[in-house]
């Protein structure tokens, strides 16, 4: 239900960059999503259509770009992949990992008119 | 929709909403935009054509929850600069936070000033609760909205104005998923579960148990009649979050509320010590 929040959020950005940056319509919106990020990118699309609607970026398709969690472990001193926040390493069952990245929820880039 | 700070109609509906230039630099923030244009020149039309557009690529690299962390930041400002206490109180519906929040104001008495912001997506049930023991509440209703903001919650400061040093409890829209990312300038999430709920949940919601600073295990009192094993449970939120501090408690028979109090009262004195930092400074 919150995507419905950050597709709000995501339209307000745009408008911004709409009057900064002088531009009347968006065709595509580059979206970097984490995987640890409690955001599921199915329910994001399926909300922007909505919220969307009768704005700048009605048309827009929104591109996600995942990114793959990627935690520390400070006993093995490398960095290993994470798919939850309570994930141990792999390598050694040690936890918790740092996160390095993985919680990311960002508009990289606009494709505009 | 408020041209003041653009929030939309029909988002939040509040006891008299105003917008007045207000103290803690709500909505005065403007976007100072590090975007720089890629015009590559070549749209999908290749070049100008009549009745084909060029478009280009525009560079923004901003956090989709930048707005929402700038109102986040004017409001821990306002907190900070008034010794104020703001406490996030999450939980799925029906943990008993309403109930352990009456008791709470019950028990801590005069001891400090209180408001409390009450977050449903309907009704003002809960903070009519609250305001039946004197201590003022402002409700928010979210309508559709799953979570409270910290756009909203500054509205309710504009009209809640809570005393210096005082505690603010912001009871958010039970919902152990959503207000999980959205910072409402508090200094603790406080998540509260009650033991007639799944002792896994913090392994299903880790969102939650993750962004949360003290977990308060609440209706204990029932803990004879129901199979829920507490270790696990607290062994699955240490997995989740190894900082986390757990209480356990009843708010309803008082029992285990004495631990709470004084978490208040450490917590709020914090609050204190971090207000004189700037002065200090100086």
């Amino acid at each position: 239900m919150h995507e419905m929040s950050l597709c709000e959020s995501v339209v307000e950005l745009v408008q911004e960059q709409a009057h900064l940056q002088g531009f009347c319509q968006v065709q595509r919106i580059c979206l970097e999503i984490g995987e640890l990020s409690c955001v599921s990118e199915e329910a994001l699309c399926f909300a922007f259509d909505a919220v969307a609607k009768g704005t700048l970026a009605e048309a827009a398709l929104l591109c996600v770009d995942t990114v793959a969690g990627v935690g520390w472990c400070s006993a093995c001193q490398c960095e290993v992949g994470m798919q939850q926040h309570y994930d141990a390493c792999p390598e050694c069952g040690y936890y918790p990992l740092v996160i390095r990245a993985g919680e990311e929820m960002r508009i990289k880039a606009l494709e505009v008119v | 929709m408020c041209t003041v700070c653009g929030c939309g109609e029909g988002e939040v509906q509040q006891h008299e909403h105003h917008h007045e230039e207000d103290e803690h630099g709500h909505g005065v923030h403007h976007t100072h935009s590090h975007a720089h244009h890629h015009d590559y020149g070549q749209g999908l039309a290749g070049a100008h054509v009549a009745g084909m557009s060029q478009t280009r690529m525009v560079a923004i690299e901003q956090d989709i929850l930048s707005k929402n962390n700038r109102y986040a930041d004017a409001n821990r400002r306002y907190f900070s600069e008034r010794g104020i206490l703001a406490l996030n109180l999450v939980s799925s519906p029906g943990s008993g936070k309403t109930t352990l929040l009456t008791q709470t104001i019950g028990a801590l008495g005069e001891a400090f000033s209180m408001a409390v912001i009450e977050g449903d997506q309907q009704t003002s049930n809960d903070a009519e609760r609250i305001r039946q023991t004197g201590v003022q509440a402002v409700q928010i209703n979210t309508g559709k909205g799953c979570h409270l903001d910290a756009h909203m919650i500054g509205h309710a400061l504009d009209d809640l104005k809570p005393k210096p040093a005082s505690l603010l409890m912001i009871e958010n829209v039970g919902n152990l998923v959503c207000p999980a990312a959205f910072d409402l300038g508090e200094a603790h999430k406080v998540v509260i579960l009650s033991v007639t709920e799944g002792e896994d949940k913090p392994l299903k919601y880790p969102d939650m148990f993750h962004a949360a600073d003290l977990m308060v295990l609440n209706k204990c009192d029932l803990l004879p009649y129901v199979a829920f094993d507490v270790e696990a449970c607290c062994a699955h939120a240490r997995r989740v979050n190894p900082t986390i501090r757990i209480l356990k408690l009843s708010a309803t028979t008082g029992e285990g509320m004495p631990a709470w109090l004084t978490w208040l009262k450490a917590a709020r004195e914090m609050a204190g010590i971090e207000m004189s930092h700037p002065h200090e400074a100086s």
